[in-house]
């Protein structure tokens, strides 16, 4: 794979709390090409913002701690890089988007300013010329150049998180992570900004990881797709092997569940129970409690990840070669 | 307790003798706090400060009143440990019955203060419009004089004795606790479960009483440690000025008053009642800080 | 089917700096015992507040609320405490909507002290209450910062189930859960409905939970009903502009989709002033002179399905 731009081999993060140890993210594997776009999915607690962080660097240290792992960037092990050269990085060569539009952007400065910024810091243009390229971003993202000097309270949630997706891609990134982006906006602005992310994306080339709860966005956005459970990737793939061919049985539940708009009468069929306690995992498949599918092997042995043609599951279902009905 | 159950759960009619054990919110603050050592110190200290109180009969060797002029001030000796002041009284002894009179003013005006002051805030923060804003701005007027010369005002109208230096330094408490509820109470207020309460029939009063306040008790509590330390300066500076208790009761305050006069020959007259206080104020400073800080994280996750 | 609730010509207006916030401007429509009306929209089109004011949690400028045949306006204070019984609701956030200092038995079985039942059957109701949504009693006494969102929900629900009310407005219940602890909420939801002979008022910006959960649907925008139709008529037969475009916005996680992609352009306008004639003619793609300059009426097409649109025949 030499379009290979970033590979995660292994990644366990945990957070030591008063309470115990919380185990975030448990053997993450994962490689993304260049200008391609991963849909990371899962719900709260999954452990997609923990791996997030952990590739830019940006896991809280008291807590939380990187046991072992390798995060490889275009050549580099970003774990192992001191923290003057992950600077350089962070803003410039990966960038990140987060969830609420109201507290990303600082609300004393002015949105063109956020934006030259980075401009500045990272590719030591002058301040003339960051402010030239900032009006440029700012076009980019259907916001009016002229706009610049206004302040983050005079856009909408909308606007706003056009701004900071300007400042992400302001200094042309390799990689951008896209943790939540539309989440809090309303729906017609949720179309509107994924359709401006999907345009952007294309005419920078920029590789993106997209972290989300909701399907449904992986399925405008995505060329591939990894879920999370517990810390771990259950299943892996294509969207095309994902949405056509889902395998593990928490992906196949989640599909189940969503009420389908398109459909005239849809029933929902819940997954029962609850996602485990991160303190408290259960032994074997962390998904096996809720499982329809549950064996006995399911309950003590973690099973090992089998790979077809690039469709990955986690789950004993599938193990060994074999395949079960 | 495990979360993995599902949702229906097995058995029905499970009665009381189920029922799993509470996990008050409380129990995280008490684990925050132990953390924290310099408030323990502090809190070491009150606890102290209570005990000494409670048992000052038990541990004072002589009685406080007990005047005897053939050992007038002697200094510290291993009969008299603090020294016997210019009546011959054990100092030792006046210092411990001296706590109780401090923590008496303490507690009641701080009871006095967080009562009415509370109320107050919470009725204004609650209602919100004109009754806000009128009790707001009698709460300014306490607060625009300064506390002392508003308690020595209110002692020198109704007259120098215990329960109005308590009644005096309690009113210019007031304020403080009226300011630090009704924020809290506009913060509480917002919150979907009072509307939650207006849904379901409550009346304002049990509003009030049963969500709002309950919800401002950590501001209250910390303004309250604090305002003990308060009080007790208060209470020694008007004993002090010879507003406060009359001689010959022992109180710190005044105690440090009678010793002036002896400042040279005789500092220890002066020296234990001060550090006393000193060392009294500090510690429930630092308790009260610490408290603060170990309920500001709150109960959420 | 006897209407239960009869609104008509509804409005709310907040007074702010600027002016006034048309939150509820002029809504009128009917909701049948036993059915579940959903109420659709953005942020800011007023579908909570219009909620809030079915169950009086706060007071209309004007326009009527009729309960049972019964307005509401003309009501004494006794009665309108005694419609409690009848209507209630469940919040959106169920970390906010339960007060925290007080354990989960005490939060469920608040209604039923404050109308008066005594402790022990009290205790009794709140466990066969805490079964029916689906918690354990042992959890009587824990509080609320102990339980995972997804529980707190189903306490918000049994609180509003315990003084067996015939309406319960239904404020955005599934948007802060999980996806998968949603569908089981949604299942419970209906599943009291049809044990408990409830009618629902579904507030909710997800269409296609609203879709999943509804009988007919109204859609607004900016305090406006626009659209107004049986469930799945309002999906085979979408008339209304806005309408298309909610539709035409809800990401699906399919390869193929049906719908063909309709992205609106520009943001909702201030509520404080809102677009004269129809309110979406700034953003709508076939606006013509008349919309805006007079804005259209609700009219029935035919078939219980209203529409508010010039273009519309």
């Amino acid at each position: 794979m030499k379009d290979t731009l970033l590979e995660i081999k292994d990644l366990n993060v945990i957070y030591k709390t008063y309470e115990g140890t919380v185990a975030a993210v448990n053997g993450v594997d994962f490689a993304l090409d260049r200008g391609k776009t991963l849909g990371l999915v899962g719900e709260s607690g999954a452990g997609k913002t923990t791996t997030a962080l952990s590739i830019m660097g940006l896991v809280p240290s008291p807590p939380g701690i990187i046991q072992r792992g390798r995060v490889t960037f275009a050549g580099q092990d970003l774990l192992t890089l001191p923290e003057k050269d992950m600077k350089k990085i962070r803003g410039n060569r990966i960038s990140m988007i987060f969830q609420d539009p109201m507290t990303s952007l600082n609300p004393v400065l002015s949105v063109g300013l956020q934006i030259s910024e980075a401009l500045v810091a990272h590719q030591n243009l002058s301040e003339a010329e960051a402010e030239r390229k900032a009006a440029e971003m700012l076009e980019k993202v259907q916001i009016p150049g002229a706009r610049y000097r206004e302040y983050p309270h005079e856009f909408s949630g909308g606007m706003r998180q056009r701004v900071v997706i300007a400042m992400a891609l302001a200094c042309n990134p390799r990689l951008i992570i896209a943790d939540e982006p539309t989440t809090a906006l309303d729906v017609t602005i949720q179309a509107q900004v994924l359709e401006l992310m999907r345009s952007l994306k294309e005419e920078f080339a920029t590789a993106m990881i997209m972290i989300t709860h909701d399907l449904g966005v992986v399925g405008e956005v995505c060329d591939d797709v990894a879920v999370m459970y517990a810390g771990r990737i259950v299943e892996m793939g294509s969207l095309d092997q994902i949405f056509g061919n889902a395998m593990h049985p928490y992906t196949l539940g989640l599909f189940r569940c969503i009420p389908d708009i398109e459909e005239e009468s849809s029933t929902i069929h819940p997954i029962e129970g609850l996602m485990p306690e991160p303190l408290d995992l259960p032994k074997g498949c962390p998904f096996h409690p809720r499982c329809p599918q549950c064996m006995e092997v399911c309950r003590q042995v973690v099973p090992e990840a089998c790979e077809d043609n690039g469709h990955r599951v986690l789950c004993h279902l599938f193990g060994g070669g074999e395949r079960r009905a | 307790m495990t979360m993995n159950e599902k949702t229906v759960p097995a058995s029905s009619g499970s009665g009381g003798a189920l029922r799993e054990k509470r996990r008050s919110p409380w129990w995280e603050v008490w684990r925050r706090l132990r953390r924290n050592k310099a408030a323990v110190a502090g809190m070491t200290v009150v606890i102290l400060l209570l005990f000494v109180a409670v048992f000052a009969p038990l541990i004072a060797p002589y009685d406080p009143n007990q005047t005897n002029i053939k050992i007038r001030l002697q200094p510290p000796s291993a009969e008299h440990l603090m020294g016997t002041d210019n009546f011959g009284r054990d100092m030792f002894s006046r210092v411990i019955y001296g706590s109780r009179i401090s923590l008496y003013v303490g507690f009641i005006a701080v009871g006095i203060g967080a009562v009415f002051g509370g109320i107050l805030g919470a009725v204004g923060g609650y209602y919100g419009g004109r009754l806000d804003n009128f009790i707001m701005r009698c709460m300014d007027v306490l607060l625009a004089i300064p506390q002392i010369i508003l308690a020595i005002a209110i002692v020198g109208a109704l007259g120098t004795s215990l329960l109005n230096l308590m009644i005096a330094v309690g009113i210019s408490q007031l304020p403080r606790y009226a300011r630090v509820v009704r924020a809290s109470t506009l913060t509480v207020r917002g919150q979907e479960f009072v509307e939650a309460a207006k849904a379901i029939g409550a009346s304002d009063t049990r509003i009030i009483l049963e969500n709002i306040l309950p919800n401002c008790m950590a501001p209250i509590i910390v303004q309250s440690t604090l305002g003990v330390a308060q009080a007790i300066l208060a209470a020694a500076t008007l004993s002090f000025l010879g507003l406060g208790i009359q001689p010959p009761t022992a109180e710190w305050g005044s105690m440090l008053s009678s010793g002036r006069q002896f400042l040279r020959n005789a500092p220890y007259l002066t020296f234990f009642p001060g550090v006393a206080i000193s060392i009294v104020v500090l510690a429930l400073n630092i308790f009260g800080d610490g408290l603060r800080d170990s309920l500001d994280p709150k109960l959420r996750q | 089917m006897p209407e239960l609730i009869v609104v008509e010509n509804l409005r709310k207006y907040f007074p702010v700096a600027a002016g006034n916030v048309h939150a509820v401007d002029d809504v009128s429509f009917t909701i049948d015992e036993g059915e579940t009306l959903g109420l659709v929209g953005e942020s800011g089109c007023g579908k909570s507040t219009t909620g809030r004011l079915l169950i009086r949690l706060i007071e209309p400028t004007s326009g009527r609320i009729l309960y049972r045949g019964r307005d509401m306006a003309s009501m004494d204070k006794q009665e309108l405490h005694g419609l409690r019984k009848e209507m209630q609701i469940i919040f959106q956030d169920p970390f906010s909507s339960i007060d925290p200092r007080k354990s989960i038995g005490e939060t469920i079985g608040k209604p039923l002290e404050i109308f008066g039942m005594g402790r022990k059957e009290r205790e009794e109701t709140v466990d066969a209450l805490m079964e029916k949504v689906g918690l354990s009693p042992r959890l009587y006494y824990k509080y609320p910062h102990e339980l995972d969102g997804g529980r707190r929900q189903r306490v918000g629900i049994a609180r509003a189930l315990s003084l067996s009310p015939s309406f319960i407005v239904c404020d955005e219940p599934v948007s802060a859960l999980d996806v998968s602890i949603q569908s089981q909420i949604l299942n419970l939801l209906q599943e009291l409905q049809e044990t408990m002979k409830l009618t629902y008022l579904f507030v909710s910006h997800d269409l296609s939970v609203v879709k999943h959960i509804s009988d007919r649907i109204a859609v607004m925008y900016l305090g406006k009903i626009v659209e107004s139709a049986p469930s799945l008529d309002l999906f085979r037969n979408t008339l209304h502009p806005y309408s298309q475009a909610l539709l035409a916005a809800v990401p699906i996680p399919k390869l193929n989709r049906k719908r063909e992609r309709f992205i609106l352009s520009g943001g909702v306008p201030s509520p404080i002033n809102p677009p004269t004639g129809c309110r979406f003619h700034t953003r709508c793609p076939w606006t013509m002179d008349i919309c805006s300059q007079q804005e259209p009426p609700l009219t029935d097409r035919g078939g219980g399905h209203s529409v508010a649109c010039h273009k519309v025949p």
